[in-house]
């Protein structure tokens, strides 16, 4: 759908990447974006093709966007907040033009910047990421508003040519795990699980 | 200059002998024959960036997908890239930028002169290797140096190209 969800009805960020990763079946790349957008990521089911960021806010989709170009073949997906998105918009920009058939932005919009202490983020005050994508060329450019519909969004996601973007209104509970913190060995085991090492 | 020994064609023939496969821009006039080069060749990718920030998340992924980028720009975007250089150097990732620079020979706007002034020190905040080509018949091997040293040794380099090599613009040129 292009409305935006209302806030009351968010979504558990942590269930949506349960069931992101249990649609993953062809060992597809997801590049994760900084706190809790990847600390649930690590809950969710660690695997060689996630890539964990530390730092870089904003940066998920960039790099998601080089690793899709360098492998044509297979899926990627970029987990990105609201907050780290805002940060780079530009790249939906960039994501449309270059027009990569095999990636895929999935946005958690918590309307927070909820590991620096929760405050508000400007999706807060109505920046629509989908309507600000769907502006900057991405045409499948969607909100999630239920389960269902996530699962439906992305197992087309993953099948049909993109780019695409995903977006969900989800929950501000705290990350429920954390993972590797060793930029190097997150590296090298990602490159390994993509047969690029 | 049309000519095939203008210094463009140099950095292009490096870049396939380095198998370059991605080469995104933020463009500057001084890019523009080199960027033209490498979007005629069909084994070459070229990504117009909406900044370069992008650019240094870019040569991130394609390295993590088993491909070499290399970020075109010019001396501003040096400092836009600086908090995002943290992902080379935090990762190790191997990292090769061309810099046109301007703020520097004959530099008619202001505006330019402090960020292509700091270029240097600003790259070598973040560890970035600052090799610079100011004569045309320097380019080829300060680019070949240049790339063996970002993907032989896992290094971030760039290459400053000089605004005497690139040419000095008039007002009225941008």
């Amino acid at each position: 759908m292009t409305t935006a969800p209302d806030r009351d009805t968010a979504l558990s960020r942590l269930a949506l990447t349960r069931r992101l990763v249990a649609l993953l079946r062809r060992e597809e790349a997801v590049v994760a974006g900084i706190g809790n957008t990847n600390f649930d990521l690590a809950a969710a089911g660690d695997r060689p093709q996630n890539f964990y960021m530390l730092g870089s806010m904003g940066l998920a989709a960039s790099i998601a966007l080089g690793v899709a170009l360098a492998q044509p073949a297979r899926r990627v997906v970029a987990l990105e907040g609201d907050g780290s998105l805002l940060m780079n918009l530009g790249c939906l920009a960039t994501i449309a033009t270059v027009a990569p058939p095999n990636l895929a932005l999935i946005v958690w919009d918590n309307g927070a910047y909820q590991i620096t202490g929760g405050q508000l983020a400007a999706t807060a005050a109505g920046t629509d990421l989908v309507a600000v994508a769907r502006g900057a060329g991405i045409a499948r450019s969607a909100w999630a508003h239920d389960e269902a519909t996530f699962d439906r969004l992305v197992a087309a996601a993953l099948r049909e040519p993109g780019p695409a973007l995903i977006a969900a209104r989800v929950d501000a509970a705290p990350g429920a795990a954390r993972p590797e913190r060793d930029p190097v060995l997150l590296k090298d085991r990602f490159m390994r699980g993509l047969g690029a090492r | 200059m049309g000519q095939r020994d203008h210094w463009a064609h140099d950095i292009y023939d490096v870049f396939k002998a380095y198998a370059i496969a991605i080469v995104s821009h933020v463009p500057d006039a001084g890019h523009s024959r080199l960027i033209d080069l490498c979007a005629s060749d069909a084994a070459m990718r070229v990504v117009p960036l909406s900044t370069e920030e992008e650019g240094v998340a870019l040569a991130a992924g394609a390295y993590l997908g088993g491909q070499r980028a290399v970020l075109l720009m010019q001396s501003s975007g040096a400092g836009n890239c600086i908090n995002m250089l943290s992902l080379i150097k935090a990762c190790s990732f191997p990292f090769l930028t061309l810099v046109t620079m301007r703020g520097e020979f004959g530099e008619f706007n202001p505006w330019q002169v402090p960020m292509g002034q700091a270029v240097p020190a600003t790259l070598a905040a973040l560890g970035v290797i600052a090799q610079r080509v100011d004569a045309p018949g320097d380019a080829r091997d300060t680019v070949d140096g240049a790339a063996g040293l970002a993907f032989g040794s896992s290094c971030a380099v760039a290459v400053l190209l000089s605004q005497r090599l690139v040419g000095a613009k008039r007002f009225g040129e941008g």
